[in-house]
């Protein structure tokens, strides 16, 4: 098993943690945590693990942090 | 659209032209930077007799085209010498269009020291003394009400502050928005050109004003439909940005990496949730009184990105509480408190000071030892010095180039002269070369490649590589010039990016109200001729491609957490440019 934490932002925080720890079976990838919490692949806009920018299929490691965010824009 | 107003403050003097046939299918951006090319001398001194300073709406200013109320302000900027444009909310800009002024041109200076208040309206313009009560370290909230209960509440209005009465380079001009509250055009200092010329204000009365002509109102309105539908479908133009504001923006550049912290030393904070978006949003909600999460800086925005923030109790604070302006002084000064964020954020609208560049020159004071990291009661009343001016007051309003020569630092966040803002240029590299070599000094929003870097919209490159960013700044740029050459808000840009229709909605608008049959490729063109003519007046003003540099730290300090370096070379910034 490895655990991961992960943070949310914006309306992804609505009814949800801003900030778990979730334990996944090895080789888990991103998309099973969207299915975890219950996050479509159009609310999860911005994916970052670690603070690098990453895919729904890519593999999980123990430790990683993972932070989501809906469609978000600024400037 | 056809009169194009000149007023010669050296004899104080007035004539109403008919707008020269070379500026007529123009506006905005395209127009003051045209203008300012062809009849600024580009080696003249920024706040000299031979600069001019001119005022124009956009293509579709003034029309019910959805967000198209920003008024362009050009001239020779007295911050980086290079040529300037500066847009800007509130009703300017819309009455200007209405009342059928292509432009308005101040020219000359006067031999006296008064000031003076331009009168615009349906039957004439007129250079009257301006009222002693508005000046001398009277703030833009005030000087605001005292002209409008002068000349009537409904009048835009167009200020210097003290600021820009003092010709301190980060002097903005001031608009008095809808409520009669205050959005800038910021950057660049145009607020001291317009001291400068002993204008302390321009009012603008649109009574008995027509509309805007358009020449096929059917093909018109129901481009302008498509292009509203396209900014309300998208999540970002639609939604997100009325909820959290431009603020939002902290979290994401903080959970990259990117969010330039204490005098750029690195690109992350632990007290993001301290000044984050989610955490403004929330505030505002919870405070009630007369604060609201969204608010439009004109009239016919339909995105909303404003808000107005209350304090405690409640009451107003201030408005246009921008991302860039928390971040400045939360993430890279270290003030963890919203509040003082916000009081200080309304100091700098009532004196009439760009508030990134401010902000930035404080984050940078702080590195030298002049204000303590943090300190947000005490970069208050450093702000509110400037009013007055004590010498402190003058050294931060003379910006961060100035605070970094006073303090003695090799660390000063600026390209030609001009304050980096809220992105760091080594974790996103795409907004690096857009500092670098973007027409007026760093700024972000001449070519924002946050869009394609961070936030996966129109675009999606790694930013910490460099592959496909030369490319994508380049497109930035050349699409942005055109933008601002609309009247558009720039936010427009979240609604298109990825909706082809409704970036053809946007040219069958212009199409519809000129008459002309404009494709992508002219647009494109238009972009590219206004960087054009604003290099070549660089060029003539002593600009080289050396001058198109970041500072040289970010070659050699490492910013944590990735750890990464600038590494575009000469030659390769230098591609940026090559069309
Ligand atoms: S989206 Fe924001 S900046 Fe743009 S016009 Fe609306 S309020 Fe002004």
């Amino acid at each position: 098993m490895i655990h991961v934490k992960i943070r949310l932002f914006a309306t992804l925080r609505e009814n949800r943690d801003k900030e778990t720890v979730i334990e996944l079976s090895e080789g888990a990838a991103v998309k099973d945590i969207l299915e975890r919490l219950d996050i479509s692949r159009e609310d999860a806009a911005i994916i970052l693990i670690n603070g690098r920018g990453a895919k729904l299929d890519r593999i999980l490691e123990d430790n990683d942090i993972v932070s989501i965010f809906p469609p978000l824009g600024g400037g | 659209m056809n009169k194009f107003i000149r007023i010669d403050m050296t004899s104080l003097g007035v004539k109403i032209e008919e707008t020269p046939e070379k500026y007529a299918g123009l506006g905005g951006r395209a127009l003051t930077s045209s203008f300012v090319a062809d009849e600024v001398k580009p080696t003249c001194h920024a706040l000299g007799k031979n600069n001019k300073l001119i005022f124009a709406p956009g293509l579709l200013s003034g029309t019910s085209a959805p967000n198209s109320g920003r008024i362009s302000v050009g001239a020779k900027s007295p911050l980086t010498g290079t040529i300037k444009e500066s847009n800007s909310g509130g009703s300017f800009s819309q009455k200007m269009a209405r009342m059928g002024i292509k432009a308005l041109v101040i020219e000359g200076m006067p031999a006296n020291d008064k000031f003076y208040v331009i009168n615009i309206n349906m039957n004439s313009v007129t250079i009257d003394e301006a009222p002693p009560e508005i000046l001398g370290g009277t703030g833009n909230y005030k000087a605001i009400e005292i002209l409008s209960a002068k000349y009537g509440e409904k009048v835009g209005i167009a200020i210097a502050g003290p600021a820009g009465e003092y010709r301190l380079p980060t002097a903005n001009i001031s608009f008095k928005d809808p409520e009669g509250n205050i959005r800038s055009a910021g950057r660049g200092g145009l607020g001291a050109v317009m001291g400068s010329k002993k204008i302390k204000a321009i009012v603008i009365d649109d009574t008995g004003a027509g509309q805007v002509p358009i020449a096929d109102l059917e093909k018109f309105r129901a481009a302008s439909k498509v292009f509203a539908q396209a900014l309300m479908s998208h999540p970002v133009s639609g939604q997100g940005l009325a909820t959290y504001g431009t603020d939002v923006l902290i979290n994401i550049l903080n959970e990259a990496g990117g969010l330039p912290s204490y005098n750029f030393t690195a690109g992350r904070i632990d007290h993001n949730d301290n000044i984050s978006g989610e955490t403004l949003n929330a505030t505002i909600t919870d405070r009630g009184g007369d604060g609201k999460v969204s608010h439009g800086c004109h009239p016919g925005c339909i995105i909303k990105c404003s808000q107005w923030y209350p304090d405690k109790e409640g009451k107003y604070i201030t408005s246009g509480f921008e991302y860039e302006t928390i971040w400045a002084l939360g993430a890279d000064s270290g003030i963890k408190d919203l509040d003082d964020i916000a009081y200080i954020d309304r100091a700098m609208d009532d004196i009439g000071v760009d508030s990134i560049e401010i902000a930035v020159a404080v984050a940078t004071a702080m590195d030298g030892g002049l204000l303590t990291w943090g300190d947000g009661k005490a970069v208050l009343d450093a702000v509110k010095q400037i009013a007055i001016p004590t010498p402190l007051g003058r050294i931060l309003g003379g910006g961060t180039a100035v605070v970094g020569k006073v303090c003695g630092l090799y660390r000063v966040p600026v390209v030609k002269d001009q304050g980096i803002p809220a992105y760091d240029p080594r974790p996103v590299k795409g907004i690096g070369l857009t500092y670098a070599t973007g027409t007026m000094g760093a700024d972000h929003t001449s070519g924002y490649c946050i869009a394609g870097n961070i936030l996966n919209v129109g675009a999606k490159i790694d930013p910490l590589k460099k592959d496909g960013q030369i490319e994508y700044a380049r497109a930035m740029q050349i699409g942005t010039a055109a933008v601002d050459s609309t009247g558009m808000c720039l936010f427009v840009y979240f609604g298109i990016a990825d909706s082809p229709d409704g970036y053809q909605a946007l040219i069958d608008m212009i199409n519809a109200q000129y008459g002309l049959s404009l494709t992508a490729a002219d647009v494109d063109k238009l972009g590219e001729s206004v960087l054009k003519t604003e290099r070549a007046f660089n060029k003539a003003a002593g600009f080289t491609n050396a001058h198109d540099r970041l500072p040289e730290f970010f070659e050699y300090e490492p910013c944590p957490p990735h750890n990464v370096v600038w590494d575009f070379t000469p030659e390769e910034i230098d591609e940026v440019y090559n069309f």
